[in-house]
């Protein structure tokens, strides 16, 4: 039976989840990385992109918009603006922004900037949910 | 003197009212309830905000960021956060009046007033501060996404240096019977001197570098200081709706006995004079 650690995962609505896991991976900015017990004190910073994490047996989905981690001996917070379990996400809302990014990419007065970050989380929330990873 | 008929009409109509307010009364009792409820489950992540934030300011010098920057004011914004709906006795209009004084403390220096709730922007619009940007329809699906917007357009025109300074003027909830109107500085971030959580208990590795992840952590800390001000005055809102329906209630109440009363005096001063007429006619009758 390998370690265990604790994991939290809070948002501004809630706390997520909070439980011991086996293994994490998050998306990091510097890329993705993995977190298994008995990890080096850390705070990195996350991206737009899948979250999981493995308890016992399963492993779990989470689309999340980017934050922060903070890895240290008490356990692993996750800090996420937002977050959503791959059951959760409405896929028809996603696709609807998706579309509507597509439009402001295409609209040269929008905000590209704005537009590029929508995009990439409609896009990442469509991946997460329908398992495509 | 009313006649009978107009007391008991107006006894009905008080009634009416008073089912009115006992409903909205329960309405705003159950709403503050969950109000309050996600003003508990936003406590973990300000926590963890503020512990991260604590500890990256305790390892580098946070002065240089453009978010902690004291610029002399040549133009203010000012963000004045009230409910939509009224019927909350003097909720929004204490709001009102604090982001008042505060408009009318700076009338040497340029505003960019932000309003966020109807209530807000009529109050100010009525007394001659028209709001640059205003916020509609924000509390019918409270949503992170929303105070997000909103910090985010003031963070911006603080870095470009459109404004040097931002106000926000919201309600604290301090408890169901306690709501103050406040004013906190958003931008620049007033620094906590990092007292206590500052000590590095552990050696943390950073990733990116401490700058970088400060530079991504500053606008979270000011979007959900928008936030929590969006949640408190929501919740406050709610509890000054509840006290003011309750009162309401009691109020229509008592006119209700007073008119009751007045209204069986009536009804007994009829009937004596009934009873004097028919005694009367039979006396002259028997005469």
């Amino acid at each position: 039976m390998p370690a265990s650690f604790h994991l939290r995962i809070v948002t501004p609505a809630q706390i997520l989840f909070s439980g011991d896991v086996l293994s994490l991976r998050a998306p990091g900015s510097e890329g993705s990385f993995g977190v298994l017990a008995n990890h080096a004190a850390m705070v990195a910073s996350l991206t737009t992109g899948e979250l999981n994490f493995a308890g016992d047996g399963d492993r779990r989905h989470l689309a999340t918009s980017g934050g922060f981690v903070e890895v240290s001996s008490e356990g692993v917070t996750i800090l996420a603006e937002t977050a959503e379990f791959n059951s959760e996400i409405d896929v028809d809302r996603a696709r609807a922004s998706l579309d509507r990014a597509r439009e402001h990419l295409a609209n040269q007065s929008a905000d590209r900037a704005r537009a590029q970050a929508a995009l990439m989380r409609a896009v990442n929330r469509l991946k997460v949910a329908t398992g495509g990873a | 003197m009313a006649t009978l008929k107009q007391l008991r009409t107006r006894v009905a109509s008080i009634t009416n009212i008073q089912r009115v307010t006992n409903a909205m009364y329960m309405v705003a009792a159950a709403k503050m309830r969950r109000a309050q409820e996600a003003i508990e489950s936003a406590r973990p992540y300000a926590e963890q905000l503020d512990l991260m934030l604590r500890r990256l300011q305790s390892s580098i010098d946070s002065d240089s960021h453009p978010l902690f920057q004291q610029r002399p004011i040549k133009r203010l914004a000012v963000v004045v956060v009230t409910a939509d709906r009224g019927l909350c006795g003097g909720f929004n209009g204490n709001i009102g009046r604090r982001a008042r004084l505060e408009l009318e403390a700076h009338k040497d220096v340029d505003i960019e007033l932000t309003t966020v709730g109807r209530k807000g922007r009529d109050f100010l619009r009525n007394r001659g501060f028209d709001a640059a940007h205003h916020h509609a329809d924000v509390y019918h699906h409270l949503d992170f996404a929303h105070a997000a917007t909103i910090a985010q357009q003031v963070t911006a025109d603080f870095v470009e240096g459109r404004v040097d300074r931002v106000l926000l003027v919201f309600s604290e909830f301090r408890s169901v019977a306690n709501q103050i109107p406040v004013v906190q500085q958003l931008l620049p971030i007033v620094a906590d001197a990092p007292e206590g959580g500052g000590q590095v208990v552990e050696d943390y590795i950073f990733e990116p570098n401490p700058e970088q992840l400060l530079e991504a952590l500053v606008p979270r800390h000011v979007n959900f200081q928008v936030w929590s001000a969006l949640l408190a005055t929501n919740a406050g809102f709610f509890a000054a709706q509840m006290t003011s329906m309750d009162n309401a209630t009691k109020n229509a109440g008592d006119l209700i006995d007073e008119l009751t009363r007045e209204m069986n005096k009536e009804r007994q001063s009829s009937i004596t004079l009934e009873l004097m007429d028919i005694i009367g006619g039979a006396e002259a009758v028997a005469h």
